[in-house]
């Protein structure tokens, strides 16, 4: 399905491309020894280097290379060996240095490739051009005073690993697809939190429009956009834009825009004649970076399990749909869950359980699946109790949501309830007998014809028996009983 | 090699230095004969010879361990701030 907005002159097709930048998860910064947490007091995780005092040099952090390194894998990219940082000039209030260590032209990780799936089911892959390592900036705050902005330094220097995408996105659904596989691609590795409402993830749009069949036309980028959702919405919203523009006879310039989400329109960030020049140059204080193959061999060794591979191994190993897998592998704690329950079990049962009523009850009570009071021993306990006949599947959910109250084990619930299924014959025929004496009308419908009716007895039975009858056996003893 | 006004306007412009009409001739001059005399390296015949990255002996980069060695020095880093308040530094306001 190909996405298309209608303009006055026809029909328009969109060419997105995404830069993420993510946060990379380590103790300390990129190129000095002050820590990396985020909401600290401020000004205190900031060294010299940091606040870019004169003479202070920078020392590359080994385990953000060992993070880069390890997303590139993960996106299936090629390795740079020997990488360069370069320096990125520009004057803000939250850039001390005056410049921003980067890498411009040799960036550490090359091409690579993500695969998104969309709601119809379809798989697109989109192009990564590149990843490379980069300081990040301090924060800037601008409410606190009428006059001033108060300047934290406390994330400056943090490491930053920014991913650009090729020109392959056609869609707002496309773009959120790819941003939230990104997303899970790196918390998997481990390498980036993927917290877009802290900022760890945040993401510049390019867009731009064109009629089919056209080669690209001028895009604009819009700039620090920080949830997928507004990501989405900013894209519909500029392609717009540059749709009327072009439409009206004009030309879209290239520029660098601002989402605002409250008012729903993107506009110009700064103007043509201050579009920023950066003079990248080598940065004198670094020499390349050069890594060593049988290291990267390492890391790709120690890389753990994708959301994909592990997709297509709950498939072929727990034997449930494409759909169900890709629910379970959406967070790697919930599909170390599903694995947790699942060994040993019936894979399709687990799969029903987790994705239905488990999840409707962690989803009541607020909670993250790391700290759900059921966990993965108690809902397979509670799954053996289905398989060896002690409960049937109805009591089971009322055992699911005791356990979410009270944290008990399931045969203990059984047990203090009197839950047990009732597999005694006797009592569910007498329950039965019971029921067809005191409706023998409908058991004359039943046999003229009205087959639905059945249900009806079932249910009597089941509610004679508060719901613990065996239900094989309830139908065997009706279906006798009525038929004679 | 001659610089142009424009450019030596708009290199003062990035690096945030204002010159009056007289002092952009005189920089203009200055920089256009540091550009000349760097000039002279392009008579050096480079063909087949890798750019130069660094004058160290040794090609590696030195790396450091991901550990916590600084940091809690709110005084040091605020040291030299011209308008500090409480625990920031402050600017004139930047709002886009």
């Amino acid at each position: 399905m190909t996405y298309t907005l209608e303009g006055a002159t026809g029909t328009w097709e969109i060419v997105v491309g995404l830069e993420i930048h993510a946060q990379v998860i380590s103790q300390s910064k990129l190129f000095s020894g002050a820590s990396t947490l985020f909401g600290g007091e401020p000004n205190t995780q900031v060294s010299l280097i940091d606040a870019g005092f004169p003479g202070m040099l920078p020392v590359i952090n080994h385990e953000c290379v060992a993070q880069a390194i390890r997303t590139g894998l993960g996106l299936k990219a090629h390795i740079n060996l020997e990488s360069r940082f370069d320096r990125k000039n520009y004057f803000y209030a939250d850039l001390p240095q005056g410049y921003q260590i980067s890498q411009f032209t040799h960036p550490i990780v090359g091409s690579g490739v993500v695969e998104i799936e969309l709601s119809d089911g379809s798989t697109r892959q989109i192009g990564v051009t590149r990843l490379h390592l980069e300081q990040d900036a301090g924060k800037l705050l601008h409410d606190q005073d009428p006059k001033r902005s108060f300047v934290d330094l406390n994330r400056a220097g943090v490491a930053l690993m920014e991913i650009v995408s090729e020109p392959d996105i056609r869609s707002p659904e496309e773009a959120g697809a790819y941003l939230r596989k990104m997303r899970q691609i790196l918390r998997y590795l481990g390498t980036c939190d993927g917290n877009m409402d802290e900022g760890s993830m945040r993401a510049d749009v390019n867009v731009s429009v064109r009629k089919a069949g056209e080669p690209f036309r001028t895009r604009c980028e819009i700039k620090n956009v920080n949830s997928i959702r507004f990501v989405t919405q900013a894209i519909e919203i500029e392609a717009m834009r540059q749709i009327e523009v072009w439409e009206s006879g004009g030309t879209v310039d290239q520029e660098t825009r601002l989402f605002d989400p409250g008012r729903g329109e993107t506009r110009s960030l700064r103007s043509k004649e201050d579009a920023h020049d950066y003079r990248y140059f080598p940065d004198p204080d670094l020499l390349p970076l050069v890594v060593e193959q049988s290291w990267v061999d390492e890391l790709k060794a120690h890389l753990p399990e994708l959301p994909d591979d592990k997709r297509a191994r709950f498939q072929t190993e727990y034997g449930i749909t494409a759909y169900d897998s890709g629910v379970l592998v959406a967070e790697q704690a919930m599909a170390d869950f599903y694995e947790s329950v699942a060994k040993g079990r019936d894979g399709k049962m687990t799969a029903a359980w987790m994705t239905g009523d488990f999840f409707a009850a962690l989803n009541r009570t607020g909670k993250a699946i790391e700290e759900s009071p059921v966990g993965a021993d108690k809902l397979g306990g509670m799954l053996d109790l289905i398989t060896d006949g002690t409960i049937n599947g109805k009591i089971a959910k009322e055992v699911l949501e005791t356990m979410f109250e009270t944290g008990e084990a399931p045969l203990e619930i059984v047990e203090r309830k009197g839950l047990r299924q009732v597999t005694d014959t006797g009592a569910i025929e007498a329950a039965a007998d019971e029921i067809i004496a005191a409706n023998q009308d409908k058991v004359e419908q039943y046999l003229g014809g009205k087959d639905k009716l059945f249900g009806f007895f079932v249910g009597q039975v089941m509610k004679a028996t508060q719901g613990k009858a065996n239900p094989a056996i309830v139908n065997d003893i009706l279906k006798k009983k009525i038929h004679g | 090699m001659s610089l142009d006004l424009a450019t030596t306007r708009r290199i003062a412009k990035l690096a945030r230095i204002g010159l009056d009409d007289q002092e952009i001739e005189t920089v203009r001059a200055q920089m256009g004969g540091i550009l000349g005399w760097i000039e002279i390296l392009n008579e050096v015949d480079v063909e087949g010879v890798p750019p130069m990255v660094g004058t160290s002996q040794t090609t590696a980069l030195p790396q450091r361990q991901d550990a916590v060695t600084d940091g809690d020095r709110q005084n040091d880093v605020l040291a030299n701030a011209p308008d500090r308040e409480g625990p920031f530094f402050t600017v004139p306001k930047v709002v886009e």
